[in-house]
This record gives C-alpha cells, sequence and structure tokens, in this order.
C-alpha cells in the first residue's frame, strides 16, 4: 500500500511523548519492554474474562479517537506543542485493562506504520503514555467519584484530575527513563519535561473532561459500565 | 438489542475519529514536548531514525499536496486501529464465552 523508504533521514522527530529510539539505552528499553509485555498480558488475561459486549464496540471506537487525535498537535508556551494522550479518557470509557489494550494497539502502530515512537523504545512508550496512564488516570477518576458518589461534576472534576496527573507521570517516568539512560541528567530533564506537561496536561484535562461530558449528555448509560475490572469480579463472587 | 445499539455508537465515535482527522493539517508544527526539551537540554541529536519508514511523520507517501497527505494518513491509521482493536475485542470476547461461566461475568453485563 505505502511505499517502504528504506533509506530514512537520520533525524527522528518525536511527536508528543513518543520516544525515539536512541534516547534510551538499551538495559532502560529492555526493562520497559518487560514490564509493558507483562502488564499487557495481565490487561489481556483480565479482559479476557470480563469483557463485556458493550466494551468491544467502545474499544475501537477508543482507538480510533485517540489516533485520530493524537495528531492534532495544539501550541502550548514558548513555541512548544503538545497533543492529547488519551489513556485516562480510554480508561473512563472502557475500564482500565481494556484500556491498556487500547492504548497498545495505538501506540503499536505508530510506532510499526507512522515512525511516531522508536521501535526498541515501544515499550517505553506504551508503559508512559500507556498502562501508567491508563491506571493513574482511572483511579483518581474513581476515587474522586467515587466520594462524589457518582454526581456529574465530581466525575468531571475525576476526569480533569486523573487526565493531568497521568500526563504529569508520564513525562515523570519518561524523565527517569532518559536518567537512567545519561541522556540527560535529572535535575535538568526533570524539571523541563514537568514544567511543560504541566501545561499540556491541562489541555488534556479539557479534551478528557469535555470528552466526558459529551458521552454523560449523549449516552449517559456508556459510563454507567466500566465494569470490566475488580468490580465486576467482586460482583460474580 | 444490544446488537443495533452500539451500531450507533460505533458510527457516531468513527465519525467523530474521521472529523478529527480531517483538521490534523492545522495541527501546530511547533516541536512538542519531549523535542523541545531534547532540543533545548541538546540531546536531540541523540535520537536515531526509523529503519525504514511506511507512513512516516504522518504523510502519506506519493501524495503531493502535504494536508491531503496528512488527512490520508489519518484516515489511514484511524481504519488500521479500529479495525486491530475491534478485532482484538471480538477475539477476546468469544475466548471468554468459551470459558466455564462461573468464571466470567453475567451475560450482556
Amino acid at each position: 500500500m505505502a511505499a517502504i523508504n528504506l533509506n530514512p533521514p537520520p533525524f527522528p522527530d518525536p511527536s508528543g511523548m513518543h520516544i525515539p529510539d536512541g534516547f534510551i539505552n538499551a538495559p532502560v528499553a529492555a526493562i520497559a519492554w518487560g514490564i509493558t509485555v507483562v502488564v499487557v498480558a495481565a490487561a489481556v488475561w483480565r479482559t479476557n474474562r470480563t469483557l463485556s459486549e458493550k466494551a468491544v464496540p467502545l474499544m475501537g471506537v477508543m482507538a480510533a479517537f485517540i489516533f485520530a487525535a493524537q495528531m492534532i498537535n495544539f501550541p502550548v508556551a514558548g513555541g512548544t506543542s503538545g497533543h492529547l494522550l488519551g489513556g485516562t479518557l480510554a480508561a473512563i470509557l472502557v475500564g482500565p485493562w481494556a484500556a491498556i489494550i487500547v492504548m497498545a494497539s495505538v501506540l503499536g502502530v505508530q510506532g510499526l506504520i507512522f515512525q511516531d515512537g522508536g521501535l526498541a523504545a515501544m515499550g517505553a512508550n506504551i508503559l508512559n503514555m500507556g498502562i501508567v496512564g491508563c491506571l493513574v488516570g482511572y483511579a483518581i477518576y474513581a476515587g474522586v467519584g467515587f466520594f462524589g458518589n457518582g454526581r456529574p461534576w465530581p466525575r468531571l472534576a475525576g476526569a480533569f484530575g486523573g487526565a493531568w496527573f497521568a500526563v504529569m507521570t508520564a513525562a515523570f517516568l519518561c524523565s527517569i527513563e532518559l536518567g537512567l539512560s545519561d541522556t540527560s541528567p535529572y535535575h535538568v530533564v526533570l524539571p523541563a519535561m514537568m514544567g511543560v506537561h504541566s501545561i499540556i496536561g491541562v489541555v488534556e484535562g479539557f479534551i478528557t473532561a469535555g470528552a466526558v461530558a459529551f458521552v454523560m449528555a449523549a449516552r449517559r448509560d456508556l459510563l454507567e459500565m466500566p465494569a470490566q475490572g475488580p468490580v465486576k469480579e467482586a460482583a460474580i463472587d | 438489542m444490544i446488537r443495533q445499539r452500539y451500531v450507533m455508537v460505533v458510527a457516531v465515535g468513527l465519525a467523530i475519529a474521521l472529523l478529527v482527522a480531517l483538521f490534523s493539517p492545522l495541527a501546530s508544527s511547533d516541536p512538542d514536548g519531549l523535542e523541545k526539551v531534547a532540543e533545548d537540554k541538546g540531546f536531540i541529536d541523540e535520537g536515531k531514525g526509523p529503519p525504514y519508514e511506511v507512513i512516516a511523520d504522518y504523510v502519506f507517501p506519493w501524495v503531493d499536496n502535504e494536508d491531503v497527505a496528512t488527512i490520508l494518513a489519518g484516515i489511514v491509521g484511524v481504519g488500521m486501529v479500529a479495525v486491530i482493536v475491534f478485532a482484538v475485542g471480538f477475539g477476546l470476547r468469544a475466548m471468554s464465552l468459551r470459558t466455564p461461566s462461573s468464571e466470567r461475568g453475567p451475560p450482556g453485563a
């Protein structure tokens, strides 16, 4: 279908927080790949047992939306841009474990077909933006929603906060990986990454809360279903 | 019927995704978070280019108009991830239906 260029320009074009090959060294990439494989396998195992029929169409739609949304870089301060990561949004709509599968699929296609994010670094990218984004974002959303008794505004606040913290956690992990690889010292890369992503995270928060508000207004039932996780297991027993 | 109710969700969801993809040429071309930090902190040259390119940088090859090439790349990517995740999801769903009912959730839940 597409031309496979075997002599690409040497210069990578990292997008969002997608780490290109070369930014992290082999041991860090290998450890990240190891964690990612284990967690994605766990996600498959969990969803395999508990995936509801409703969740599958939503998973496909979420993957499509996140792929498209990640192409839209919005300008933030100082000649920098950012784009949605989407892990929190996916987790809110399909549950954290199914969302990990969605994010791993999107990031895998981006790396393999669109040369966005390295191949050796793909494990780290899935770990940072997929796994951690889904779990951290969902934990905060579910926690705030629980204390808000499921009322709309606490839920939206939880979606915003979850998305912001998910971006910050991803930026933190990315910085640690760069530091461990001796690519950039922690005291340099950590504040720089956290600083710029604290702004990108606000946009992530607004998009996530906005999308949740849209679903709340259009199809509230879709939000009552993130029961692919531990909640439903409890119900089975 | 669950199936019919979800056809609409898929149709509207995919339409939104494709609509977003149509706006992709308007995306900011400024360096993004990690790229900017890498430039500012002097480690951008550590990056290695990919070993091969298919639709690199979200520009569909063989199309001269860059806006059209970007939109095409977006449509291809949207379709590709949707098909992959539908396939994985229905595969997992089929597997979960084969596990003993005592180990899975109530039908249609």
